[in-house]
C-alpha cells in the first residue's frame, strides 16, 4: 500500500493532520496543568504557561475541610485495593475449577458467565441500592454509605467479567505439572496455589490492574451507595469539588484532578501492551 | 477436542479418603455463624435476605462435604458474590418494575400497617390525670402524678416509674404535705410557667406500665388509645375515632368515600410504569426523546470515535512516516486518564461563560457557543467529549488489526493498478471489519450505557420543557434511570426507574445476541472450550 517516496505535500498534510490530532488530545491535559500552577484560582484570564507559576492550590487542596481530597483518594486507593485483590481471588478459584475439572454445567456455567457479563451492573442500581438499604436494617456494617457494601457490589461482577480471560491463560499451562505435583501427594487445592498460581503470575497482575482501574474510577454506583462526605471515593467527591462555585475554585479542581489521575495514567503507561490487549481481546477470545 | 485426556483431578481422582478434621471445624463454623445470622434476620422479618443467606449456607455444605460437588469449592465464592449482586438485583428490578415502589410508597404494607397501629389517639371520655411539673435549671421538666391505684408516678425521660410518697427524692420544704421540690435542683413550676412548653409537650407520648400518655391540658395528663385497628382477615383498617373503614387500593389504605391515609405502601400495579412510559403524555414525551437520543449518541460515539481513531491509524501506520512512535504515543494519553476526571475537565472547558474554550472561539471573533444549556450544542458537546475519550481505543484496535493484514494482498493489488482507494476499499476495510466489527458492537453497547461522559458532563440537561418526570436533552437512559430513581425533585419513582432499566435489559439483551453471532461465541461455547 505504501510505495514510493512520500511527496513534500505528502508528508506535510500527515504532519499537519496529525499535530491538530496531539493538539485535540493533548490540550485539556496540558492546561489543566497549567491551571493547577497558575495562581489565579478562576477559569478567566488564563494563559497556557503561567507567568508566576505556585503550589498554592495544591496546598490548599489538602486543608479544605469541606472537601477532604486526601481522605477520598484514601477510601478510593482502599476500597480499589481490597476489591481488586479479592476479585483476584474470586476470579483464579473460579477460572481454575473451569480450566481444569470437568463437571456437571459446566459449559452451561460458562455460557452463563458471557449471559450475565452482558449487563452491567449499574442497570441495576435502583435494585442495589435497595437491596444495601435494606441490608444495612440488619447488618449497619454492610450497608448504605459503608465501603464494605460498596466492596461486596464490586465483587459481584468479579466472577462475570474476568474469568474467561483468565481461564484461556489457566488453558495454556500443561496439567502435567500439577499431575506430578499430585503424584507427590499433593491435593488439586495445594497443586492448585504451589504450582499454578505462580505460574499464571502475569494474567493475576493483568486482572488485578483492570480491576483496580475499574473500581477506582467507578462513579455511579459509589454516589449512590455512599452519602457522607468522609466516605466519599474520589469521583464521588471530585463531582462534588466541582458542583460547588466550579469556577472560582477551578486552580484547586485542576490540582486535585492531576492527583487523582496520577496513579492511573502511571499503571496504564507501565502495562499499556497488557492491559490494551486484556481489554480489547474480549473476555471471549481463546 | 475430543482426544483422550488424561485422568484430571476432580470428583473421581480427587483424594476422596482424606477428609480432614479442619474442613469438618470450618462448616461447622459456617453453618453456626449462618444460623446465628439466620435467627437474626428471622426476627427482623428481613425473608429475602433468609432466603440468600440460607441458599449460601447449603452451597457451602454441599461443596465441602460432597466430594461430587468439588469443583463448586472454587466456584462457590464468586458465584455467592455474583448471585447476590448481579443476578438478584436483576431479578428485583424487573419486579420493581411492576410495582409503585417510590415516593409515599416506600414501606411494605406490613411497616405501614404497624405504622398506624401505633398512632394514638385520646378518646372521649378517657381518664385524665392531674399532675405536679417540675423543672431543674437546666430546664429539664419531670412530672408527677397520683396514679389510679393510689400510688405516685414520677417522669424520667419519656418514662414514668412508680415511686413512694415518702420517696426522699420528693421533697416538701415547707411541710404542708404537698411536694415542692425533687432531688437534683428540681423546682415546682406554676402552670403559667408551663405555658412556653404546651405545644412541644403536647407532641410528646409518654409511658407507664404499657399504657400511654400524653399532656391534654396545662393541668392534665390524659390516656390514650391506639386510634387504628388492623383486621388481617377482612383486609381493611378501621379508624376507632371515626369508625371509618379502610381498604388498600393502589398502594393506599383508602376509605368508601376516596379518602387516602399516609404512608401508603409497595404493592404491584401490573403493566402500569409500562404503559405509563408509553401513553402518558407528561412521560411518554420525554422518554421518546431520551429514547431516540441514546442510539443516536450510541451510533454517533462509535463512528465519530471509529472513524478518527481509524483515519489516524491509517496515516501512522505509513512506515515512510518519520516520528511515528512519537504520535502513537503523545495521542494514546486520553485514554490512560481516567474518564471520570476527563469528564470533569471538559466541562469546565466547555463552560459558557468562563471556559477557555469559548474563550478562544471569541479571541478568534467567534461568537461564544452555549455547550452546556442549548439542547443541540449539548448534544455536540457530550459527542465531542466522548470523542476526546474514545478515539485513542479506536486507535490502538485497527492498528493492531491493519498490522495483522499481510502485505501481499496489497502488493498483487498494486500489480493489478488498483490505486489506494480501491486498495482501502477493497482490501483494508473488508479484512479490518472481520476482526473490529464485534468491537464496534461492544463499543455500541457500551456508549449505550455511557453515564459517566453524560452526567459528569451535562448531568442530562439541559432539561426539555413540559417534562412531568427529571428528563433532560442529552439524558440517555440509563441517566435518565437514575435521575428518576435518585434526582426527581417531587420524589422518586424507584418503579418508573426499574421499568426504564428492564427496557434497557431488553435493548442491550438484542445487541448482544446481534454481536454473539457475529462472533460465533455460542457456537464456540456450544463446541470444545
Amino acid at each position: 500500500m505504501y510505495k514510493g517516496r512520500l511527496t513534500a505535500f505528502g508528508q506535510l498534510w500527515r504532519h499537519g493532520l496529525l499535530l491538530v490530532a496531539v493538539l485535540f488530545a493533548l490540550g485539556p491535559i496540558l492546561w489543566v496543568i497549567s491551571a493547577s500552577f497558575n495562581p489565579s484560582n478562576t477559569i478567566v484570564g488564563q494563559s497556557l504557561i503561567p507567568a508566576n507559576p505556585t503550589l498554592a492550590h495544591y496546598r490548599q487542596l489538602f486543608q479544605d475541610p469541606r472537601h477532604p481530597f486526601h481522605l477520598w483518594i484514601w477510601n478510593s486507593t482502599k476500597v480499589a485495593v481490597i476489591a481488586s485483590t479479592l476479585t483476584v481471588a474470586l476470579t483464579a478459584l473460579g477460572a481454575y475449577a473451569f480450566s481444569r475439572f470437568r463437571f456437571r454445567g459446566r459449559r452451561g456455567g460458562l455460557f452463563t458467565l458471557i449471559l450475565i457479563q452482558m449487563f452491567p451492573q449499574m442497570l441495576a442500581m435502583v435494585a442495589i441500592y435497595l437491596l444495601l438499604l435494606q441490608l444495612g436494617e440488619v447488618f449497619p456494617a454492610l450497608g448504605l454509605n459503608t465501603h464494605a457494601g460498596l466492596i461486596m457490589v464490586y465483587l459481584g461482577g468479579a466472577l462475570g467479567v474476568n474469568t474467561w480471560l483468565m481461564k484461556g491463560y489457566f488453558d495454556t499451562i500443561p496439567r502435567s505439572l500439577e499431575e506430578s505435583a499430585m503424584m507427590d501427594g499433593a491435593t488439586p487445592f495445594q497443586a492448585f496455589v504451589r504450582i499454578i498460581m505462580p505460574l499464571v503470575r502475569p494474567i493475576l497482575i493483568v486482572v488485578f490492574m483492570l480491576s483496580l482501574i475499574g473500581c477506582y474510577s467507578e462513579y455511579v454506583l459509589a454516589r449512590i451507595i455512599l452519602q457522607t462526605t468522609d466516605q466519599y471515593t474520589l469521583p464521588v467527591g471530585m463531582q462534588l469539588f466541582i458542583s460547588d462555585q466550579y469556577s472560582s475554585r477551578w486552580g484547586i479542581f485542576a490540582a486535585g484532578a492531576l492527583l487523582g489521575a496520577l496513579p492511573i495514567v502511571i499503571i496504564f503507561l507501565v502495562m499499556q501492551r497488557q492491559l490494551v490487549s486484556g481489554l480489547t481481546s474480549g473476555a471471549v477470545k481463546e | 477436542m475430543f482426544v483422550t485426556q488424561p485422568a484430571r483431578p476432580g470428583p473421581r481422582t480427587a483424594p476422596g479418603g482424606r477428609t480432614r478434621p479442619w474442613r469438618w471445624a470450618v462448616v461447622a463454623l459456617i453453618d453456626g455463624l449462618a444460623l446465628w445470622a439466620a435467627l437474626w434476620l428471622a426476627s427482623t422479618g428481613a425473608w429475602l435476605l433468609l432466603i440468600i443467606l440460607v441458599a449460601g449456607a447449603i452451597g457451602i455444605n454441599v461443596a465441602f462435604l460432597s466430594e461430587r460437588a468439588y469443583p463448586l469449592r472454587y466456584l462457590l465464592p464468586g458465584l455467592f458474590f455474583m448471585f447476590m449482586m448481579v443476578v438478584y438485583p436483576i431479578v428485583y428490578t424487573v419486579y420493581v418494575a411492576f410495582t409503585d415502589y417510590g415516593t409515599g410508597h416506600i414501606l411494605t404494607k406490613a411497616q405501614a400497617i404497624r405504622q398506624f397501629e401505633s398512632r394514638l389517639y385520646e378518646p372521649p371520655g378517657a381518664p385524665r390525670f392531674p399532675f405536679t411539673a417540675f423543672q431543674n435549671d437546666g430546664g429539664d421538666l419531670r412530672f408527677l402524678i397520683p396514679w389510679e391505684d393510689g400510688r405516685w408516678i414520677l417522669s424520667e425521660g419519656d418514662q414514668f416509674q412508680p415511686v413512694d410518697r415518702d420517696d426522699p427524692a420528693l421533697i416538701d420544704a415547707d411541710g404542708d404535705g404537698v411536694v415542692d421540690g425533687l432531688a437534683g435542683g428540681y423546682r415546682a413550676l406554676p402552670t403559667l410557667g408551663l405555658m412556653r412548653h404546651l405545644h412541644e409537650l403536647q407532641e410528646r407520648v409518654f409511658h407507664y406500665d404499657g399504657v400511654e400518655l400524653r399532656l391534654a391540658s396545662l393541668t392534665q395528663f390524659a390516656r390514650l388509645s391506639p386510634r387504628y385497628r388492623y383486621d388481617p382477615a377482612a383486609d381493611q383498617l378501621v379508624d376507632l375515632e371515626t369508625g371509618t373503614v379502610y381498604r388498600p387500593v393502589n398502594g393506599y389504605f383508602t376509605s368508601e368515600a376516596g379518602e387516602r391515609l399516609t404512608p401508603g405502601f409497595r404493592s404491584l400495579v401490573g403493566w402500569r410504569n409500562f404503559t405509563a412510559l408509553l401513553t402518558n403524555p407528561r412521560i411518554s414525551g420525554p422518554f421518546f426523546r431520551v429514547f431516540v437520543w441514546t442510539f443516536v449518541w450510541a451510533f454517533l460515539s462509535v463512528a465519530s470515535t471509529f472513524g478518527l481513531g481509524f483515519g489516524l491509524s491509517l496515516v501512522l501506520n505509513d512506515p515512510r512516516l518519520p516520528f511515528r512512535r512519537v504520535y502513537r504515543s503523545l495521542l494514546i494519553l486520553p485514554y490512560a486518564f481516567p474518564a471520570f476526571i476527563s469528564a470533569l475537565i471538559w466541562r469546565g472547558l466547555l463552560n459558557t461563560e468562563v471556559g477557555v474554550i469559548n474563550q478562544v472561539l471569541r479571541a478568534v471573533g467567534l461568537g461564544g457557543v452555549p455547550w452546556l444549556t442549548d439542547p443541540l450544542w449539548a448534544k455536540v458537546a457530550v459527542l465531542l467529549v466522548n470523542l476526546w475519550l474514545g478515539f485513542p481505543y479506536m486507535m490502538l484496535v485497527t492498528t493492531g488489526a491493519l498490522q495483522s493484514i499481510p502485505d501481499e494482498l496489497y502488493e498483487a493489488a498494486y500489480c493489478d493498478g488498483a490505486t489506494s482507494w480501491q486498495q482501502l476499499r477493497h482490501i483494508t476495510l473488508p479484512l479490518l471489519m472481520v476482526s473490529v466489527a464485534p468491537l464496534l458492537i461492544s463499543s455500541f453497547a457500551f456508549n449505550f450505557n455511557n453515564f459517566n461522559v453524560i452526567y459528569l458532563v451535562t448531568q442530562g440537561r439541559p432539561p426539555i420543557p413540559g417534562a412531568g418526570t427529571p428528563a433532560g436533552a442529552t439524558d440517555i437512559l440509563i441517566s435518565y434511570t437514575y435521575r428518576l430513581a435518585f434526582e426527581g425533585g417531587s420524589g422518586t419513582d424507584y418503579g418508573l426507574a426499574s421499568a426504564v432499566a428492564v427496557v434497557i435489559f431488553i435493548l442491550i439483551g438484542t445487541i448482544s445476541y446481534v454481536n454473539f453471532r457475529m462472533t460465533g461465541v455460542l457456537e464456540r461455547v456450544g463446541e470444545h472450550v
